[in-house]
């Protein structure tokens, strides 16, 4: 890529009296707009020709680095293969031209792909219903929590304000449930990084109205327990919350539902391949037992996102039912594969059998003082994304690997042998993994400069070049 | 395994096995209690090929009727150029994760950047953040910010003029945060400005909603609004249609705090209801208070420009349950759509197709008007939807219309019609839907 051309802002490329779009001519007749209705500033929006665009975005996205360019073992996100089919049926026109307030009887199809959807997530999480209307995972959450509290103040129960967590949870349980306006107690973790069912009985009282968990959990251990968990807190009237984060590897092993669970929502971002677009658009649909579903809230104004959920119908009806129930088993072999292969070089924490991913905590050599920082970007010289780092944040240099099922060993075996080799330079050559990454189109970024004097938009910087 | 998505044969099988030490994939499972293990079939069809799936779909496509839009309400039929898609769907962008990892994530930062830098241009405010899921549920997190900032004041003041499912999603959130929601009159289709003088004049209130055009597509006057809730330390939050800020007054000249709404407007289709992209921007002071990502500029250690997310502090992640807001995504691709959408129309592109929206709905009107079966149910400014009122019976005229192929409005009120046009309707269309009449 030519930097010095492609690198640019679009502002950059703007050029005054250029057009990059054509419209019909007004055949209305004359009807200007007001001028005590209209903008005195205009909108310092750029002026390109069409080819200037393409290229500008073409190149840029060669800056980008997605499933379809190669391994993305992103622990956490369940970086699956998004399938073409399923693009190309949820752009279909008949569905993409229908406006959401088209009155039911000339959008039975879309009705139809929301119901049908809805029947098969409750065929594969057990759930006696779901609101397709959360946008993305959080979204989910915070319309499960809702749901919980609207359910205990429907009894007249007005005292449970606390939702527990587990100390390992990702920062949207709790931040859910504040914006829900719930308190958080976070219940701790064993030694064998499951939840402590000892600490979790002496928090409970009548006070609590959820436990929020994901099973496996954020450290890729299924919580054995959960039977136990389950049959606890109910015992004093609270409700169990699934974050269905972790959904993947339970597909053809256990259902939400048979585990105990009231309330939950999928990412199916995640678990039924959707593409994550670079941070958005998902979909959050919540499941819930019987009875719970009068207390669905209004946290979007239509279906959701409809056009998520199209491709997540298409994924399910591609697989089919001996298919789905494949996906955990291989994502979990995946992840084993990995772990063993490399627990003799980094520091695996807890050992034994983990479901979809597990987390290393840094290298096993702490001599060398290669970061987990420095590993994940030595990774991407080589050509692969690096795992989610520093999370969960039970340890200090968490290294947290998912490899989705459809990755071939041949994939697995040359990120093995990537890893191994950075295990070797940290010893041999430091610097070089200290500094990395190399190979990249830029290098680290200088994080505290772009907190410390924030620059967001492009009026900014040009303000910011005249003043220096 | 024998199946396009998973690469497995029975020799990487047992090769994985043996590695393992496992015999078998349910071996995988051992400490999974046997009480919840699913061992039954799930209740879904078999497996089917590309050409079944892609069978189904489009006899679920042909249930849909395929209507000419005269219908808005939040949601606009506006043209996407082709270019659009076409990047949109590179897989580079469509298949990427947020850009957490900067040194391969520039492709989406930058355009995260330009992003903000065109919503700031087209608000007239300070700053923006990296988009919010919807216009809905950014108007909530407004309403949010606007009791965070105030510290102290748990009561927003909600025009009766904004749209009722914007107003739904608003009073969930609100509910579940012990915020009280007080609406402010209407006259005439338009915010009662003596009611707010009135309502705000009670004190206790952390921020005014309005909707500009609003709901009914007038339209307001907000001179004045500004200071009134400044004058009681509220803050100004304004709704609006991202297309009609093209040519409209902008919530930074009407002296807005914060300016929220859906950037469907811009090019993305209807879809259905969604995926949208709701925007957010606000005075420069308050971004630390803004919810979702920020993307800003920087510098890499080779002494070249860079972008990474940013202000990070004010999120989920590292503030857990003392976060404002629980977002930890932003509607990304959707925010490249628009992007690459306005980089297209320029300022000069976007004013025109408003311009035509805004003669197109002005025809449509005077025509309908001039039919004598309609008469004005407001005495107000519009820009490209509007309200008329029918003296015949709705429901059988607009069943009419869908069976001659057109959504005809929104149902607004008992004999009350919203229209909405847009630059992708012709004068043929409109002759057409008003001879009918």
């Amino acid at each position: 890529m030519n930097n010095k051309l492609y690198g640019n802002l679009i502002f950059e490329l703007s050029k005054e009296g250029r057009r990059g779009y054509s419209l019909p001519a007004n055949r209305f007749g004359n009807y200007p707009v007001p001028k005590e209705l209209q903008r005195k500033e205009e909108a310092g929006l750029p002026e390109c020709d069409e080819l200037t665009v393409v290229r500008h975005y073409t190149n840029h996205s060669s800056n980008n680095f997605g499933v379809n360019n190669g391994f993305y073992p992103l622990g956490s996100c369940t970086m699956k293969y998004n399938p073409a089919i399923d693009e190309e049926m949820s752009a279909m026109p008949e569905f993409s031209n229908l406006h959401p307030l088209q009155p039911h009887h000339t959008v039975a199809g879309a009705e139809d792909v929301c119901n049908l959807l809805s029947e098969s997530l409750k065929a594969i999480t057990g759930m006696e219903a779901f609101t397709l209307k959360p946008y993305a995972g959080a979204h989910g959450e915070l319309t499960g929590l809702m749901i919980i509290k609207a359910y205990h103040e429907s009894r007249g129960d007005m005292k449970r304000t606390k939702v527990i967590v587990p100390d390992s949870a990702h920062g949207t349980n709790p931040a859910s449930a504040a914006v829900c306006g719930l308190s958080v107690v976070e219940v701790k973790s064993r030694a064998d990084g499951t939840v402590d069912v000892d600490d979790l009985r002496s928090i409970l009282d009548e006070t609590v109205a959820a436990m929020m968990m994901t099973n496996p959990n954020t450290l890729g251990l299924f919580e054995k327990s959960i039977p136990e968990i389950a049959e606890l807190v109910h015992s004093h009237g609270a409700l169990m919350y699934y974050d269905g984060a972790n959904l993947n590897p339970m597909l053809g092993a256990c259902r939400p539902g048979d585990m105990g669970f009231d309330v939950m929502h999928i990412n199916l971002h995640k678990t039924f391949a959707t593409p994550h677009g670079g941070g958005g658009p998902g979909a959050g649909p919540v499941g819930v037992r019987k009875g719970l579903e009068q207390f669905f809230p209004t946290v979007s104004p239509y279906q959701g996102n409809f056009a998520v959920a199209m491709r997540a119908y298409a994924y399910i009806l591609s697989l089919g039912k001996e298919n789905i129930k494949m996906v955990g088993p291989l994502a979990t072999l995946n992840a084993n594969y990995i772990k063993e292969s490399l627990k003799d070089v980094y520091e695996l924490p807890i050992d034994g059998l983990c479901k979809h991913e597990f987390v290393f905590n840094g290298l096993k050599d702490k001599s060398t003082g290669v970061t987990t920082m420095d590993v994940a970007k030595r990774l991407l010289d080589y050509g692969y994304h690096a795992p989610t780092i520093y999370f969960p944040l039970l340890f200090h240099e968490s290294l947290m690997i998912e490899p989705a099922e459809n990755e071939s060993k041949e994939t697995m075996d040359g990120f093995i042998e990537v890893m191994r080799r950075i295990a070797e330079e940290a010893k041999t050559e430091p610097d070089t993994v200290k500094n990395a990454p190399h190979n990249t189109p830029i290098g680290r970024v200088d994080d505290v400069l772009a907190a410390k004097h924030p620059i967001v938009t492009y009026r900014q910087m040009c303000n910011n070049k005249q003043e220096q | 395994m024998n199946y396009k998505y998973f690469p497995h044969t029975p020799s990487d099988l047992q090769t994985m096995f043996d590695k393992i030490g496992v015999k078998s994939l349910e071996e995988l499972y051992a400490e999974v209690p046997d009480s919840i293990r699913f061992k039954g079939d799930y209740e879904l069809p078999e497996a089917m090929s590309e050409i079944e799936v892609r069978r189904i779909f489009s006899t679920l496509g042909s249930r849909n009727k395929q209507l000419t839009c005269f219908a808005g309400a939040g949601v606009y039929d506006h043209y996407t150029p082709a270019v659009v898609n076409e990047i949109v769907r590179r897989s580079e962008f469509l298949t990427s994760y947020t850009p957490y990892q900067a040194e391969i994530s520039q492709g989406t930062l930058h355009y995260i950047f330009e992003y903000q830098s065109m919503m700031t241009e087209l608000t007239g405010m300070d700053i923006s953040n990296a988009s919010l899921y919807d216009g809905s549920t950014s108007t909530a997190e407004a309403v949010l910010m606007a009791v965070a900032a105030s510290k102290k004041c748990k009561t927003v003041l909600v025009s009766s003029t904004v749209d009722p499912k914007i107003l739904d999603v608003v009073r969930t959130y609100a509910h579940f945060q012990d915020i009280e929601i007080k609406m402010i009159d209407a006259v005439d289709g338009a915010t009662d400005k003596a009611d707010l003088e009135r309502k705000i004049a009670e004190g206790g209130i952390a921020g005014v909603l309005v909707q500009q055009p609003n709901y009914y597509g007038v339209v307001e006057d907000y001179e004045g609004y500004a200071d009134i809730a400044h004058a009681n330390k509220a803050l100004l939050i304004m709704n609006s249609v991202a297309a009609d800020l093209a040519v409209l007054k902008t919530p930074g000249e009407w002296g807005a705090d914060i300016a929220v709404g859906d950037g469907q407007s811009l090019g993305i289709s209807m879809a259905f209801g969604g995926p949208y992209v709701g925007y957010m921007c606000c005075r420069e002071k308050l971004i630390r208070k803004m919810p979702g990502r920020i993307v800003g500029m920087t510098c890499d250690n080779r002494g070249q420009r860079a972008f990474v997310l940013t202000l990070q502090a004010r999120e989920q992640h590292i503030r857990r349950q003392k976060a404002t807001s629980n977002i930890c995504s932003n509607e990304s691709l959707m925010a490249l759509f628009v992007t690459v959408y306005m980089s297209l129309m320029g300022k000069q592109g976007l004013r025109e197709a408003a311009e035509l929206s805004y003669a197109g709905a002005h025809y449509m009107y005077d025509k309908l008007i001039g039919t004598g079966k309609f008469t004005p149910a407001y005495n107000r400014p519009f820009f490209n939807e509007f309200c008329v009122k029918y003296n015949g019976n709705t429901d059988a005229l607009q069943e009419r219309l869908i069976n001659e192929g057109f959504f005809g409005g929104i149902k607004v009120a008992d004999n009350t019609i919203m229209f909405a046009v847009t630059e992708k309707r012709t004068k043929e269309e409109i002759d057409r839907l008003v001879s009918l009449i």
